[in-house]
Order: structure tokens, then sequence, then C-alpha cells
């Protein structure tokens, strides 16, 4: 079984269709790559399995359990839907951190808001001291440990991206989402963003980017889906999709990118 | 006289404050439930909230203390009349029952006015400090797992805080000079005290010894505003 089925998917705003029924399947463990080019509904699509927007039609499985169906004819409560939530995290472009909150915090914030939604009464300060240790072990892992103190504003984009990747991370969600996480950050910065990123995939966990980096999508992906005008219009192996594209347009896409 | 005169205007200085902080007190958090109601996703109860504000912010707040103040009571004595006249009806008697439970303290007419209109004037302030957030923010919540509540409470309001502290300030300190009005319906605050010399004794200084009181408090406000922004100068907002 797939950890993540996507059926069918549409979307529209107003008369444009985003989404023009969009299918496909991820395994566990593995690393997908959406591509194609602005306008495409690449981050459509990964809002619409996140519910930052309601789909139109189709269905999404995430680890066995329907978290979207459009058939479906009793709607989500909202604590069934925040349970969906949990188990897809997304890492944004613009990073949202909360600028209020120190990096710590920002990843602890949500953990604490969670467990205590849970009511884990395993007492409450042995239960903040634990969360506080996970996400502290998060933030070695995004090699910001020196930088727990500081406050967003006072980061680099980059940096403020490694602590977005661990705030979504501390949440163990099933898959985690990143919607052109490097798009708003300079040149330079993209490089510890993207090594971060590939060293979660040889942790094994299971990703979705969207992404323009190309180099970066043939090297560290297993999947690589080419979207244009709503449709998937190719899919494949990186080796195949960038070595031998089928499609024209996945082709003249390609060229495009690399000039 | 000096010293009659310094009782005098420190005693009217005690009612100002007085009504400075309990409007304050008052208006800061209606200010709150009149901004959700005109952000309301019901368009309705969006409407009606907007007309009142529009009502509120669109007229001179002394007509606002005049109507608290004289409103229920002639109401009240209206319906009175109609009753004993031989009209009945439950709507009268409601009237009257109501216009007969209102307070008739000055002090209390003059913090109604006072709070129902600061708290509109609020209600747009912190309407264009939540606004101003970017969405971003709430998605991040959201995928995160929060509830709008804790979204709200946890992550938006201290960023709207921040970014509402520089206006809010200044209706406070308008608020400080705006309590003069209350002597409209005789609520002896500082300036009254202090015209009443003018009046009977022909002296100017008590009115320019009043104007000082006035500038101490506001130069104390204002250092207190600004030391609330330095406290929120770590952070800077997206």
């Amino acid at each position: 079984m797939s950890i993540l089925e996507v059926t069918n998917l549409e979307k529209s705003f107003g008369k444009t269709r985003v989404l023009k029924g969009v299918s496909f399947t991820l395994e566990a463990g593995e690393v997908l790559s959406v591509i194609g080019s602005s306008g495409s509904g690449k981050t459509t699509l990964l809002r619409c399995i996140n519910a930052l927007e309601t789909a139109d039609g189709g269905r999404i499985t995430v680890d066995g359990s329907v978290i979207f169906d459009s058939e479906r004819t009793q709607k989500f409560s909202k604590a069934e839907q925040r349970r969906n939530q949990r188990k897809v995290g997304l890492v944004f472009q613009q990073f949202n951190l909360f600028p209020q909150y120190n990096v710590l915090q920002n990843v602890t914030l949500p953990m604490l808001l969670q467990a205590r939604s849970r009511r884990d009464d395993s007492g409450r300060r042995a239960l903040t001291a634990q969360i506080e240790a996970t996400a502290r072990g998060y933030l070695e892992r995004v090699n910001l440990s020196d930088k727990l103190e500081s406050y967003p504003c006072e980061l680099s984009g980059g940096q403020q991206q490694r602590v977005a990747i661990a705030r979504a991370l501390a949440l163990e969600p099933k898959i985690l989402f990143f919607d052109e996480p490097t798009s708003a950050l300079d040149p330079e910065l993209t490089v510890e963003v993207l090594k971060v990123i590939r060293g979660l995939k040889n942790a094994g966990r299971t990703m979705v980017v969207v992404t323009h980096e190309m180099e970066f999508a043939r090297n560290v992906s297993d999947k690589v889906i080419f979207m244009a005008d709503g449709v998937i219009e190719e899919e494949g192996t990186p080796e195949q999709l960038f070595g031998a594209p089928k499609s024209e347009k996945t082709a003249a896409f390609l060229t495009r990118s690399y000039d | 006289m000096f010293w009659s005169v310094t009782q005098s205007l420190l005693e009217g200085f005690g009612k100002t404050a007085e009504l400075f902080a309990l409007t304050l007190l008052f208006a800061i958090p209606l200010g709150l439930v009149v901004s959700f109601g005109s952000m309301s996703r019901f368009g309705p109860l969006k409407w009606l909230v907007r007309s009142f504000v529009w009502v509120i912010r669109g007229t001179p707040l002394m007509l606002q203390l005049i109507i608290v103040f004289y409103g229920p009571g002639l109401l009240g004595t209206g319906a009175q009349n109609l009753l004993s006249g031989g009209y009945d009806g439950r709507f009268l008697q409601l009237v009257e029952w109501v216009a007969s439970w209102t307070v008739h303290s000055r002090m209390v007419a003059a913090l109604v006015a006072f709070v129902i209109n600061y708290a509109c004037y609020f209600s747009e302030i912190y309407r264009g400090g939540i606004e101003s957030i970017p969405v971003g923010q709430y998605e991040a919540c959201q995928v995160l797992g929060m509830t709008k509540t804790q979204a709200f409470f946890r992550v938006v309001l201290l960023q709207v805080v921040k970014r509402i502290v520089p206006p809010m300030g200044n209706e406070i300190i308008t608020l400080v000079k705006d309590t003069s009005l209350a002597r409209t319906i005789a609520v002896y605050e500082i300036l009254w005290n202090a015209q009443k010399f003018t009046k009977t004794n022909g002296l100017l200084w008590p009115l320019l010894y009043s104007g000082l009181f006035y500038l101490v408090f506001t130069g104390v406000l204002t250092v207190l505003l600004r030391r609330i922004e330095k406290r929120m100068d770590y952070f800077k907002s997206v």
C-alpha cells in the first residue's frame, strides 16, 4: 500500500481550472519532486493535500486513511481535520516562522499545544522538558544548536528555513511537503537548505518537494512529476524524465530551465 | 489662593483620571469585540456593527454624552406619561422599566458614552492591525495543527499589539484631553474646576495651571507608551 494516494484531484478558482484531475502515488521513504512552470498547479496541489485549499473533487489517502474525499457525504469535524493535518507537514516558501518566539520556542509551541489538546497528564513540567529535548534534537539535525535563543529576525533566510523544517519535522508527519523551499533564498543560502533535505532523505523520510532546482530534483528524488496546465504531463524516475523525456512539453520545459 | 486652587484642581484631576482609566479599562476589551463584529463573516452582523461604528465616529462625542445622559430619562418620562394617559402596552412598560434602571449618575453616563465612543475607535485600529498580519502566519498555524483560537492568542495577538501601540498611543493621549468634554453634563473634572476660578475670581492662571496637569499626564503616558514599544523591539513583524 502506498503511503500517499492522490486520485483525480480537481480544483478551480472561479472559472480557472487549476487542477484538472491529478493522480499519483508515493511509497514510504521515497522523495518526490514536482516540477513545472509557474501556474501549472504545483503549489495548488500541495495546498490541497495540506488542506490550505479545499479541492473540488477527488480523493487523498495518507498511510491508509482518507484525509479528503469529495464523495464523502459527512464532513470531517474540526478535530478530525486537525488529526488528518497531523499526518502531513508543510514547509513554506516564505518560512512563516513566528517572529515573537525564539528558535526553540518556534519548534516547541506547536508541540506543546498538541500535547495539551491530547491531555497527556504525565505532569506538565516533565512533558515540557521532554518536548524541549525533542525540539533540541530536531534543531541539531538542521545544524542550528547554536541559535536556539535567537529570534527569526536575527537569522538568515537559510537559517529561518531550517528552523521551519525542524518545526515541521518535530510534529512527526508521515509525509513532509516543501513548497519551493529555496525560492525565497539567495543562491548561496539554498545549498544549506538542500543539504538538510538531502540528509532527511538519507534518514528515510517520505517527502514531496515542489521545486525549481532541477539539479536537486535530479539528484535527490526517487520520482519526478512534471506538471503542465493542471495535469501531470509526465512522471518517472529522474533518469527517465531528465535523461529521456517522452513528452515534448517536458523536453521544452527542461531545455528552458537549463538555459 | 494658590493652595485652594491646587486643591480644587487636584480634586478635578481625580475625576479626570478616573474617567480616563475606567474608559480604557472597558473600551480596550470592548473594542476587540466590536472589531470581531466588523470582521464577521456573517454579513448582517458585519454591516450592523460597521454602521454603528460609522454613527459613533461620525457624530460628536459631546452629542453622544448629552444623549446618553438625558436620553433614558426622557424616554422613561415619555413612556410614563403615555401609560398614565391610558395607553397600554408591553413595549411602553418595557421602556419605562429599562429607564427606571438606568443610573442617573453623571459620572456613569459620561463613562458609558466614552467607553462606547472609544471602543469604536479602538476597534478600527484593532481591525487594521489584525488584517495586516500576513495570511502565512495563519496558514503556518493551521498546518501545525493549531486551532483558530490558539492561532489568534498564541501567535497573532502579540504581533497585532506591536503594530497597534503607536496608533493606540495617539487615541489614548486624545482621550486624556477628551475627558474635559464630560463637563457638558456637569461632571466636575479639572477644567470645570479651573474655569470656576476664572468666572468667580477673574483669574486666568488657574486655566494655565490646569493645562500643566494635562501636560504632565500626557508626558507620563508618552514615556510609558515608548517603554511598551521598546519591550517589543526584540522581534520584527513579518
